[in-house]
């Protein structure tokens, strides 16, 4: 096997390691992805955009400043995608919208100006629901994209694209978000590692906003290592989102080894009931039991409101990106309808044109959530709701140190299977909602495969800034088996 | 029959700020279109708002001026709505959270009773920009400079019930703004401009219903308009119609308001609180972090002229209205020692100066300490008071300090005895008739003489030594 035929199989670290030594140039990596995603990209539609001349542009003056000594830092060389919902500088930035498909950014993102900062190389923007809206990422304005493990499924969504490009192992880490279960749930469809940190932990800034309250930005990828050193570089206080929290970042991979012993585990039952799929629940249950030989200690704890989360998420974020989404009134940027023949009909065609069915579908619900006479019915009641949740989580947090439980009811589902029936959709988020309207953390990481030979992850919820820990349980956890390095046979 | 007028203000304060409510753009006037606009003023996707620290204090100011209560916690909300120079398609606004409630102003009316106008709230908000529609060929360009511009929105109660009141409210809080520093009260330019609340009632009945005139940026215009909205509702009610509530425009070149848009067209704004920023706290340190810094108010600084310096209810109204227009009475009263004459002086030649030039008094040509020494030049008899204005005309024209005017000019009082005694006996000489009929009874020509002697003396003549010496040789 050839240096290039090997690169895709190798850790952030192993790539770091590597360009550094200088077994391999960044160029070298480069090119091996790029190949990688011209030779699979067709069939997985996991890309919207590659980015081939910048990303070969900018290996060349990395390779340069990492000969000249100025780089070194975990990310120097290291390729990377980002969901198409940050802005990157001088890149279309679409949202999987036709609404944003002419549309360049002016500016990088927070995560996307510090990534490139590190020294990392952008292959490009992966697809995705459009503006982070649906579970299956058959939403985009793009094409519907396929999951690795069977291309008659879908990867899981809104990250959907992320989570496939990881899975074929078409760039070594992404971005992704997470509102409801963006990031967690792709990563279970699709047998790979991702990560929610908590609210405010990562900045906002240059994410297109879907549900202000509840969007994060967290890393995918194929294990809880490379997860911890991309976060090391994304998290922290920025100035520009006032949601970002003002609070020293540890060092991720710093605690990645820690014992586990003794560590208290909390399993909801209310995530081990009705609605989860057996062949799901069984694959869950024996990675608990591996906890549990490891010398962690299992509890039953109880999330008694999480049945209202999902009812309480659609009208909150609807609300939310009824006016978030505002800003898309073809008057500066995006699609704007020919000829309009007034004010209002510039209005009313260029946002029918724009937006797909499902955003128009929130953005109804939201708008009429918020209206007048509807408000405290809706929007304040849920909200008040929240609140319950919240506190169903730190009732539990006071018992166990962390809460695992199954990131989603099924295993991936058959493209096509869910599109009209929208609440079967909304139902595939039930156990990652709760987690987002608390704002805690969430992980999801893989324990397997069910009966029906597609992957299975582990939901992982810490306690606010538990980042650190729960990386090193999934680390951990990494350590005693090889879930996470599998690989579908066609992409391996 | 009778009827009463009910009306309550609304009155949008730009805050001075050096940059936008949540963003760091400059907010200077009259800069090219949209060169004071960045990302996050374009409502681009992915930019978040910052809140300015400055324009929460500012607001806090005025909440301490107006013995309002300060919220030790605000929320800052999204009023939603479609409009092409808005560019989020929402206002960041206040909606059931306000930064500042219930204060109160007092004002003076016309018969010197003072009556207290409530404030119901204060909230911070953004500016939207400007539809731009001369030039564009039937289409409309965007200006978003203004987009994001920090205001004060200062929501009356319906406590005035005629025109005047509400001018009299309007330019109290206008000098207020400006002395607290957060506001400079430019109403041309629109920083400080008004939507009048308007209904009729008969008295003691509930209120009627009533019409908001939009955009208001003169004193004059406000209380035309009112005038005007007010006939228009009683002629209507008159003649058996009815007031319907909607939002009108007055229009100042035809002299009437005209409806704008009607209730049902009223958007439903869809409050809820914005999620991209965190609720304001106000700790009771900050507050008091903020009086500190409070300069004196204008009532307190009447009342303190008034016992202070003995100037009468009029001149220390006067001299108060305006921060800098009382520091400037204040510094020459005190440095020549005689506040009426100071007062006479700010209120009279140097206000009409100022006003004929359309001037503010940090940019009067002769500053306060130049007035002093042509003050002193009246205390000292150099020159009269008459004789002061015209060397104040001179000085104001940039001829020099007072002594250099009066040097210059020869208009030095004559106060040598002899001199003015050689004038009044060539007088005396040249008008035997009349000082046969003075000296048989016709006192009134004493004037005619006084007249005669300034004139030969061309004004110069002390006019108290003038009197004495005439008196005396006209009896002798």
């Amino acid at each position: 096997m050839s240096k290039a035929d090997s690169i895709h199989t190798l850790s952030l670290k192993g790539i770091h390691d590597g360009v550094h030594s200088g077994a391999f140039s960044v160029m070298e990596v480069t090119d091996a992805y790029l190949d990688r995603i011209e030779r699979f990209n067709p069939e997985l539609n996991a890309y919207i955009t590659v980015t081939r001349d910048s990303a070969k542009a900018q290996a060349l003056e990395i390779d340069n400043r990492i000969r000249k000594g100025e780089l070194s830092g975990p990310m120097a060389g290291v390729p990377y995608a980002l969901k198409d919902l940050f802005c990157s500088e001088g890149v279309r930035t679409t949202c999987a919208s036709n609404m944003l498909s002419n549309f360049i950014s002016p500016y990088d993102a927070h995560v996307a100006a510090k990534l490139k900062a590190a020294g990392g190389v952008l292959l490009g923007k992966n697809n995705m629901d459009e503006f982070a809206m649906g579970s299956s990422n058959e939403t985009s304005a793009f094409g519907v994209v396929r999951n690795p493990w069977d291309t008659n499924k879908v990867p899981g969504g809104s990250s959907g694209g992320g989570a496939a490009t990881i899975a074929a192992r078409l760039a070594p880490m992404t971005l992704g978000t997470d509102t409801g279960g963006s990031i967690r749930q792709p990563a279970s469809f699709c047998n790979i590692t991702g990560i929610k940190p908590t609210y405010g932990r990562v900045s906002r800034y240059g994410m297109i906003a879907f549900a202000s309250s509840l969007d994060q930005c967290g890393p995918m990828a194929p294990s809880a290592e490379d997860c911890a050193i991309t976060l090391n570089v994304i998290a922290g206080l920025d100035v520009r989102d006032s949601t970002s929290v003002d609070r020293t970042v540890p060092d991720y991979t710093a605690t990645l080894n820690d014992s586990i012993e003794g560590l208290k585990i909390g399993l909801p039952k209310e995530f081990f009931a009705d609605g989860l799929d057996a062949q799901v629940g069984v694959v869950i249950e024996r990675a608990i039991k591996e906890f549990e030989a490891k010398g962690a200690i299992i509890k039953e704890v109880s999330l008694p409101n999480s049945h209202l989360a999902v009812p309480v998420y659609y009208v909150v974020a609807p609300a939310e990106c009824s006016s978030n989404l505002s800003r898309f009134d073809g008057v500066r940027f995006g699609h704007r309808c020919e000829d309009p023949k007034d004010l209002r009909d510039l209005y009313e065609r260029s946002r029918w044109e724009g937006f797909g069915d499902e955003v128009k579908r929130r953005i109804m619900i939201g708008t009429y959530a918020l209206s007048a006479g509807y408000y405290d019915a809706y929007y304040l009641k849920a909200q008040q709701v929240r609140r319950l949740i919240k506190q169903d989580f730190e009732s539990a947090f006071a018992d166990v140190d962390v809460i695992m439980g199954p990131s989603c009811p099924t295993t991936a589902f058959g493209l096509g299977e869910k599109k009209d029936d929208p609440i079967a959709m909304y139902l595939e988020d039930l156990y990652t909602i709760p987690v987002s309207l608390a704002g805690l953390p969430g992980m999801t990481f893989p324990v397997g495969f069910a009966a029906d030979g597609l992957p299975v992850g582990i939901q992982l919820v810490g306690n606010y800034f538990e980042e650190a820990r729960m990386l090193n349980i999934a680390h951990q956890y990494q350590q005693w088996t090889e879930w996470h390095t599998q690989v579908p046979t066609k992409f391996a | 029959m009778e009827w009463e007028t009910v009306i309550g203000l609304e009155i949008h304060a730009q805050l001075s700020t050096n940059s936008k409510i949540f963003s760091g753009s400059s907010i200077a006037y009259g800069a090219q279109p949209n060169t004071q606009a960045n990302l996050v003023d374009l409502g681009m996707p992915g930019v978040l708002p910052v809140l300015n620290k400055k324009a929460v204090e500012m607001a806090i100011r005025l909440g301490l001026a107006i013995d309002a209560e300060i919220a030790p916690k605000s929320v800052f909300a999204r009023k939603n709505y479609f409009y092409p120079d808005l560019p989020k398609g929402y206002q960041i606004s206040q909606y059931e959270l306000p930064v500042v409630a219930n204060g109160h102003m007092d004002i003076e009316l016309e018969d010197g009773t003072v009556k207290r106008i409530g404030i119901t709230r204060a909230h911070l908000e953004e500016d939207a920009g400007k539809s731009l529609h001369e030039d564009f060929h039937g289409k409309t360009g965007i200006d978003l400079n203004r987009a994001g511009t920090p205001l004060l929105e200062i929501v009356s109660e319906p406590d005035m019930r005629s025109a005047k009141e509400a001018v009299a409210y309007m330019k109290k809080l206008h000098a207020l703004v400006r002395y607290l520093g957060v506001c400079d009260g430019n109403m041309q330019e629109g920083s400080f401009r008004c939507d009048a609340n308007v209904s009729v009632r008969r008295p003691g009945a509930e209120f009627g219903t009533r019409a908001e005139i939009k955009n208001l940026n003169s004193f004059r215009f406000i209380e035309r308009a009112i005038n005007h909205e007010v006939e228009r509702q009683i002629d209507l009610i008159e003649s058996g119609g009815k007031v319907v509530q909607e939002t009108r425009l007055f229009d100042p070149d035809r002299d009437e308001t005209r409806s704008m848009r009607g209730k049902e067209d009223a958007n439903d704004y869809r409050y809820f609180p914005d999620p991209d920023l965190l609720p304001v706290e106000i700790r009771a340190e900050d507050i008091e972090a903020v009086r500190a810094t409070l300069p004196e108010l204008p009532a307190a600084k009447k009342q303190r002229f008034m016992d202070e310096f003995g100037l009468n209810n009029y001149d220390a109204d006067l001299l108060t209205q305006n921060r800098e227009v009382a520091d400037y009475f204040e510094a020459v009263a005190k440095a020549c020692g005689d506040a009426k004459l100071a007062a006479n002086w700010v209120n009279g030649e140097v206000s009409k100066m100022l006003a004929d030039n359309e001037l503010e008094i940090s940019a009067s040509p002769v500053g306060s300490e130049a007035l002093v020494e042509l003050l002193k030049r009246i205390q000292d008899n150099t020159v009269s008071n008459k004789i002061a204005r015209d060397v104040f005309a001179a000085m104001w024209n940039g001829e020099g300090s007072a002594d250099e005017v009066i040097d210059k000019k020869g208009l030095k009082q004559i106060t040598d005895t002899s001199a003015i005694e050689a004038v009044i006996d060539e007088i005396i000489a040249n008008n035997p008739k009349q000082v046969e009929e003075y000296r048989s009874g016709k006192d009134k020509l004493f004037g005619f003489f006084v007249g005669q002697a300034m004139k030969a003396s061309k004004g110069k003549a002390n006019p108290n030594t003038l009197n004495d010496i005439l008196k005396k040789k006209l009896e002798g």
